[in-house]
């Protein structure tokens, strides 16, 4: 049943990308990107991760691509276009981030440090223990607390930053 | 403890799947029926009759409707994206019927092959997985309002989008609170919490909470006052100008599944869920699969608890109807500017005051109980009240009444933005009203 799960979704996120770089609307690219996001949700839950994919979908489908929906209809951006790009540049660009990509996932799942795939244990005793968060938040809040606490500060300084930029007389 | 027994792995697969099947149809039929008491409630609010032609008392007016729906002709206005136009109304009323899922909606049912939980799914991220497929119901309203192809529906989308990301924050702020007294998300320990762990239900120890909950939801769901994706005196029917027949249908549907979905949150956050109040008759939770903690599990006790449980959300379904047919609608810088400049703010300051307020009881060693639980009341009723005391002073929810003054000179613009000191001031007062020019 989980394998089967897996394969739609994963399907289903793959799907989802190829529509987000290939379509020519940019309003059905994002909301093929949406689509993307729901499926790795769906993953990460398949994988025990339950807070995790709530967070995903949470976030990423329901707060910043729908952000993202509101400033392409806003500055009536809904309609088809063209590339801008040259052919070469194409070609050139999508091979090194093809690359790239796949040179990360190699790091991270064959190499020496390399991690298997499945659930994992710890999270695997959280769901069953009824508590999903605790998991994420006694590393976060306590191991990780300066670094968690910094990207707070980055954040905060990106979104001063955006505001001061956007509107001249503040 | 009690030992039922769990269910085996095949009972188990049977409940589930009859009680995705029960609950769907339960949901739906309420829906309908909550059309036909929306508009009862609403005669009986303005002195009329309302429907009482189709069957005793009007009582089948629904049925009549959805034959009608579904017998209408289906009009495709020209040059609409169709794929899109086809999908939104299916995108919105998905994530309305699925929610329901994670609420527990009784006490656990002892039955011959073993104890059946009256929940769904007992999902271990509860809660969280409501707020994140409701924030997925935004993209059919969107996808609805471009796909389209008409200015009225197109703005209702746009009105849509701000307002539900707007609200969507001061919504999960006003949930901290409940996360921190429970320890967990899952909506079956929020209810355990309440009636024996804590021994009183959240209205009262986070009185404030349940506030900021109550004006989200209503943003959320887009009912009135918050209705401006749809404020028919603007935007002819907003995001579904161009609907008609089952699809005009699906998203009726939706409003009221939500309604009904997030009345029975409120009543699970903050009314208890399914307890009974004043009595440990019905106290249990289970602990493990077929063992319960508290009072023994009976037949009795579920149907009662469901009794309950379906009178909280009738009060806060009857409060929605209730507040529609007695509120006006908000203008859109106001929808704004509540949730923006009023909501987020004292949402956030008021977290801050509940973890203080919960550390320093635990740092003196206060057992998590009833007295706990008295000390944050009174904690709230304070914050509460002056709360209560900023918005009555007349800065927030401004009628038209506190802009006359601006209005009535010419050397003013006719729109004084908020921070101006005409903003909250009554008409009569004459220090902001400006010397005229002549």
């Amino acid at each position: 049943m989980s394998d089967l799960l897996w394969w739609v979704f994963a399907s289903l996120a793959v799907g989802g990308a190829a529509g987000t770089v290939l379509g020519r609307n940019p309003v059905a690219s994002l909301l093929s990107l949406v689509l993307t996001f729901f499926s790795l949700a769906a993953i990460y839950i398949l994988l025990g991760a339950h807070f995790i994919g709530a967070l995903q979908v949470m976030v990423y489908a329901g707060a910043i691509m729908v952000l993202f929906l509101f400033v392409i209809m806003l500055l009536n951006l809904g309609h088809d276009f063209r590339p801008d790009l040259r052919k070469g540049v194409w070609l050139v660009s999508g091979f090194v981030t093809t690359g790239l990509i796949f040179y990360f996932i190699w790091r991270s799942f064959a190499g020496e440090a390399g991690l298997a795939m499945g659930t994992d244990p710890v999270l695997e005793k959280a769901a069953e223990g009824g508590n999903a968060i605790t998991v994420i938040a006694e590393p976060l809040f306590r191991d990780f607390i300066v670094a968690f606490e910094l990207t707070g500060i980055l954040l905060l300084v990106a979104v001063i930053g955006a505001v001061l930029l956007a509107k001249r007389r503040v | 403890m009690h030992e039922v027994g769990a269910l085996s792995s095949t009972a188990f697969l049977v409940s589930s799947a009859l009680k995705v099947v029960v609950a769907f149809t339960l949901v739906l039929v309420t829906v309908a029926y909550l059309t036909l008491l929306e508009r009862k409630v609403c005669a009986w609010m303005q002195d009329r009759l309302g429907p009482n032609r189709v069957g005793p008392k009007g009582l089948f007016q629904p049925l009549a409707d959805g034959l009608k729906n579904i017998l209408k002709e289906e009009t495709l206005p020209a040059e609409v994206s169709k794929l899109f136009f086809f999908l939104a109304p299916m995108l919105s009323i998905i994530p309305a019927l699925v929610t329901f899922a994670v609420i527990p909606v009784a006490a656990p049912l002892p039955t011959p092959w073993g104890l059946v939980d009256m929940i769904v799914a007992d999902a271990p991220i509860g809660i969280l997985l409501i707020l994140a497929l409701s924030s997925l119901g935004v993209y059919g309203i969107v996808m609805a309002g471009w796909a389209s192809n008409n200015k009225y529906a197109f703005l209702g989308g746009m009105r849509a989008s701000a307002q539900m990301v707007s609200y969507e924050v001061s919504l999960g702020l006003s949930l901290i609170p409940v996360f921190m007294l429970v320890g967990n998300v899952t909506l079956t320990q929020v209810v355990w919490t309440q009636q024996e762990a804590l021994g009183l239900w959240f209205a009262l120890p986070l009185g404030l909470s349940f506030l900021f909950f109550v004006i989200s939801a209503f943003a959320e769901t887009n009912r009135l006052p918050f209705d401006l994706p749809e404020s028919e005196a603007e935007l002819a029917a907003g995001f579904h100008t161009e609907y008609s027949a089952m699809k005009f249908s699906m998203f009726f549907i939706t409003e009221y599944a939500h309604v009904l979905t997030t009345s029975a949150l409120m009543a699970t956050l903050f009314l208890g869920g399914w307890d009974i109040p004043f009595t440990n008759w019905d106290d249990m939770r289970v602990v493990a699969p077929g063992v319960v903690e508290g009072a023994a599990p009976s037949v009795l006790k579920t149907l009662a608890t469901f009794a309950a449980f379906a009178v909280k959300t009738f009060f806060f379904v009857f409060l929605y109807i209730w507040v529609r047919w007695t509120v006006p609608r908000f203008r859109y810088d106001q929808v704004m500017h509540l949730g923006w400049k009023v909501m987020l703010p004292i949402a956030l300051g008021y977290v801050t005051l509940m973890a203080v307020s919960i550390l320093v009881l635990d740092a003196i060693g206060l057992e998590f109980g009833f007295v706990y639980g008295l000390i944050l009341t009174a904690v709230n009723a304070v914050a509460t009240v002056i709360f209560l005391w900023v918005i009555d002073r007349d800065r927030v929810i401004s009628g038209a009444a506190a802009r006359r003054a601006p209005r009535r000179a010419p050397t003013r613009p006719a729109l004084v933005l908020e921070g101006e000191p005409a903003f909250g001031v009554p008409a009569t007062e004459p220090a902001f009203v400006p010397a005229r020019s002549e």
